[in-house]
């Protein structure tokens, strides 16, 4: 049996689509997560995202307005000086005044686009003063997650394993016979994009994460973040969020780590504050006696508070 | 035309030894063993497009319909490893051995012993490497940049160093041969200065491959002792590093991005002058271009490197080093359109290519300015966008180049005319849907779909399935170029003249089509006026 992605589904899924991506481009609704027909790049849903957004925005005009002069040169020339319309060949073959123009000018237009590019490193850089920390590590192929801590005091315990669902993970089978437009969350399609337990994280909050890996690279990419960011063993890297918006934004392993590296999603899901304490308390509470959360661990994952600089430990 | 050392070769071409196993296994002719190279290559290169047939297919649609995922592994990392070293790189040294020696005057290349060594080597490196899909656990499946620690789990490692030790002589042994035949067996008065451009890009990649193909030996050495001889090099819980064998490779791999790439930058200024009947714009910048390029191409590995974790100076200055450039890729692109500008254009199908060559790889030029920006690079990383971003430049780029420059010499190689008609239907053809396979795919990496996953969310889908359709129409584009080499080489009735193109400069066209089995076994004389850059003036 075939899932029958095109035949069941298709005209009127297409449509409604349409229709959704249309007036999510024409009303500029904040898309973090990837939605039908999505031509571009989500502005994302933290302090920092907007930073690679601007930035692909600007330098597309950048190649757009060049190529519309180099092109346009092309086609002008194409154009009028053919053969067949009688053009007889020029015999020069350089004019130094243009050449330095055109040496000149991507100069100076590369340096404005660096400047700004700096800029937004400079902030991505600074991961001091986070309120809070999470250590995420990455085993094929599944994420764990530990608290470490939050508003100056240490979490004890509470840390969990993060792996693809249980209804992505029965249709993704081959000859499943499961369709994966059918798999939804919220009236949202998250096949391949839900796990089990998601990253429960507070919004305006600083969140400093240290990553790592367990087996082999991973790389943890969070698209509204703005940022992905390699989780290598024996290498602490370090990032950080700041979530303006509550919401679920979803990712995925972004660095190949084996046969199931297209199954290892991150769910991230952004509460209030005080949601966030409340979800904290009780997390802390179920550990307390016998802490079974961190039971499915191939290692007792409580880091000491790490003091990593921006790359390497 | 009426070249007096051409005169001498007129019985030559009966002097090609008899029988199948002397003519081209014992060959140290250079036409022959580019032959060799040229049908090697593109037999690589309907194998390599075989692979991404299976890749397009299993993600025709969201869910698994064909492979299972460690297969699909397998296809992106042969497909890439096939493409690159079997099909690419040994096109360009099969144009290289065949027009490297009749571009300068020389009677064969310098070492043509050597020649058939370099050549031999290949056919063994890829069965060792191919057999791989046929064992027990597969082929390698780790992708072709061989990330330690995955790659050291697969059980079909040593083949592929093996391999690739084997290629990287090849390589090295065809690199030295070039060099060694343009420093030394240009005929009297062709200068360095007067050199077709194509051959000043083979120089200069010539220098780039024997500087980082040992750099990757060295790297794929290191992975093999870490798997069987116990060394730590990579291995972060016995002190090594795994960051350590990304920068070794990505030494090797940048250069490498541009040994792919500078020889067809070489067959582009070749084309463009010839359809538009004018010299090319700024030779001397032209071939300094080439140079700036292939220096930079040292100083930028870690551009393929933002999202691990390098500390913050050195990301900039990779940046910036990245960004630069952008500036002498940009002066042979308006050097192209100025070549252009004031010529009398005819557009046979090379013209056709080497123009659709600019426009498509300069658009994987900008893809590539984008991603060179640290903050938009940890966006665009390893997704969709990289995918077609690397296409642009090496479908568009290097393959549409190749092609130029096959339906460009070879009425010289066989004597007769391809039929233009259908050339331009492989065109048409080739440049439509490879845009229909590749520019979609920058919209799936601005969405966030990552690259190397064998199925993906229905967000995706819609840009999937008409890349995919791409793909497959692209494919079969390119059994039009077979029917039409078949149809060039065997059937074609029209005889191709000495000259071939009306504008046409340089020694190459004052051969007869085709061009004798030996040519220029006297030194030719040289006249400033036949060369296309015979008057470099500043």
């Amino acid at each position: 049996m075939t899932s029958g992605g095109i035949r069941h589904h298709g005209i009127r899924r297409m449509a409604t689509v349409v229709a959704t991506g249309a007036f999510a481009l024409l009303c500029g609704v904040a898309r973090a997560n990837p939605v039908p027909w999505q031509m571009d790049m989500t502005k994302g849903a933290t302090t920092y995202s907007h930073v690679p957004y601007d930035l692909n925005m600007v330098s597309l005009l950048v190649c757009v307005v060049i190529g519309i002069l180099v092109y346009g040169a092309m086609f002008i020339a194409m154009f009028r000086f053919r053969k067949s319309r009688g053009a007889v060949a020029e015999k020069w073959s350089h004019n130094t005044v243009v050449e330095i123009i055109w040496t000149t000018i991507p100069v100076i237009i590369l340096a404005s686009l660096a400047w700004m590019a700096t800029n937004g490193m400079r902030k991505f850089y600074d991961t001091t003063g986070s309120q809070m920390t999470v250590k995420i590590t990455g085993y094929q192929w599944k994420w764990r997650y530990d608290y470490v801590d939050y508003e100056g005091k240490p979490i004890s315990k509470v840390g969990f394993m993060s792996k693809l669902d249980d209804l992505s993970n029965e249709t993704r089978q081959l000859h499943s016979g499961l369709d994966p437009y059918a798999v939804k969350t919220d009236g949202y399609n998250t096949y391949l994009l839900n796990v089990d337990k998601p990253l429960v994280l507070p919004i305006h909050t600083k969140i400093r994460f240290v990553i790592t890996a367990g087996d082999v690279i991973h790389s943890w990419f969070v698209p509204a973040f703005g940022w992905k960011m390699d989780a290598i063993p024996g290498v602490i890297n370090a990032a950080w969020t700041n979530i303006e918006k509550p919401g679920v934004y979803r990712g995925q392993c972004a660095e190949l780590c084996g046969q199931d590296h297209g199954y290892m999603p991150i769910v991230v899901k952004a509460v209030s504050k005080a949601d966030f304490a409340k979800w904290l308390a009780a997390q802390e509470k179920a550990s307390a006696p016998a802490p079974a959360a961190s039971a499915a661990a191939p290692q007792t994952a409580q880091v000491v508070a790490p003091a990593v600089g921006s790359a390497k430990g | 035309m009426a070249h007096a050392a051409t005169q001498d070769h007129h019985d030559d071409h009966h002097s090609a030894p008899k029988g199948f196993f002397r003519r081209w296994v014992m060959s140290t002719n250079h036409k022959d063993i580019g032959t060799l190279y040229l049908v090697f290559a593109l037999t690589m290169f309907f194998i390599g497009g075989s692979f991404a047939m299976v890749i397009r297919a299993e993600l025709f649609k969201p869910g698994l319909q064909l492979v299972q995922p460690y297969f699909f592994n397998q296809m992106t990392t042969m497909h890439a490893l096939v493409m690159i070293f079997g099909a690419i790189m040994p096109a360009f040294v099969g144009l290289g051995n065949w027009m490297i020696p009749l571009m300068i005057g020389a009677p064969d290349m310098a070492l043509p012993r050597m020649n058939n060594l370099s050549f031999w080597i290949l056919p063994f490196a890829f069965l060792l490497m191919l057999s791989t899909l046929f064992l027990p656990g597969g082929g390698p499946s780790g992708g072709w940049t061989m990330y330690p620690p995955l790659s050291l789990q697969s059980s079909s490692l040593a083949y592929v160093v093996f391999a690739i030790h084997l290629m990287g002589i090849s390589s090295i042994m065809g690199a030295i041969n070039i060099i060694a035949t343009i420093l030394n067996m240009r005929a009297p008065g062709m200068d360095l200065l007067k050199m077709p451009i194509f051959v000043w890009s083979w120089l200069i990649t010539a220098f780039l491959l024997i500087a980082v193909m040992p750099v990757l030996a060295g790297a794929v050495t290191m992975l093999l002792t870490d798997k069987y001889f116990g060394t730590n090099f990579f291995n972060a819980a016995g002190g090594g590093d795994p960051v350590l064998y990304q920068h070794i490779f990505w030494f090797f791999g940048h250069p490498e991005v541009y040994i792919m790439i500078l020889p067809a930058f070489g067959i582009i200024s070749e084309i463009v002058p010839t359809f538009a009947r004018k010299p090319i714009f700024g030779y001397k910048a032209m071939v300094l271009a080439i140079a700036a390029i292939a220096f930079l191409s040292f100083i930028v590995w870690a551009h393929h490197m933002f999202a691990v974790g390098l500390p913050m100076g050195a990301e900039i200055f990779f940046m910036y080093a990245t960004m630069l450039i952008a500036v002498p890729t940009g002066i042979k692109v308006f050097n192209w359109v100025a070549t252009m500008w004031g010529g009398s254009m005819t557009f046979e199908t090379p013209m056709l290519f080497a123009i659709a060559f600019i426009i498509l790889f300069t658009l994987g030029g900008f893809s590539g300015l984008m991603m060179a920006l640290v903050p938009a690079d940890f966006q665009y990383h390893d997704t969709y966008f990289i995918v077609a971003h690397f296409h642009y430049v090496l479908v568009t780029g290097a393959l549409f180049a190749i092609i130029a420059a096959a339906y460009y010499w070879l009425p010289k190689w066989t004597g007769h005319m391809y039929s233009e008609t259908w050339g331009k239907i492989h065109f048409w053809n080739s440049v439509v849907w490879v845009n229909v396979l590749f520019f979609p795919q920058h919209f799936l990496g601005l969405a966030g779909m990552p690259r190397r996953i064998p199925d993906y969310n229905v967000a995706f889908a819609n840009f999937n399935m008409i890349s995919s359709i791409g793909g497959f129409l692209f494919g079969a584009s390119q059994l039009i170029f077979i029917g039409v080499l078949i149809h060039c080489v065997f059937f074609s009735k029209k005889k191709a003249t000495d000259r071939v193109w009306e504008g046409a400069k340089g020694l190459e066209w004052t051969v007869p089509s085709p061009a004798p089995h030996h040519t220029f076994a006297i030194a030719p004389i040289v006249r400033d006026e036949e060369l296309a850059h015979g008057h470099v003036e500043d």
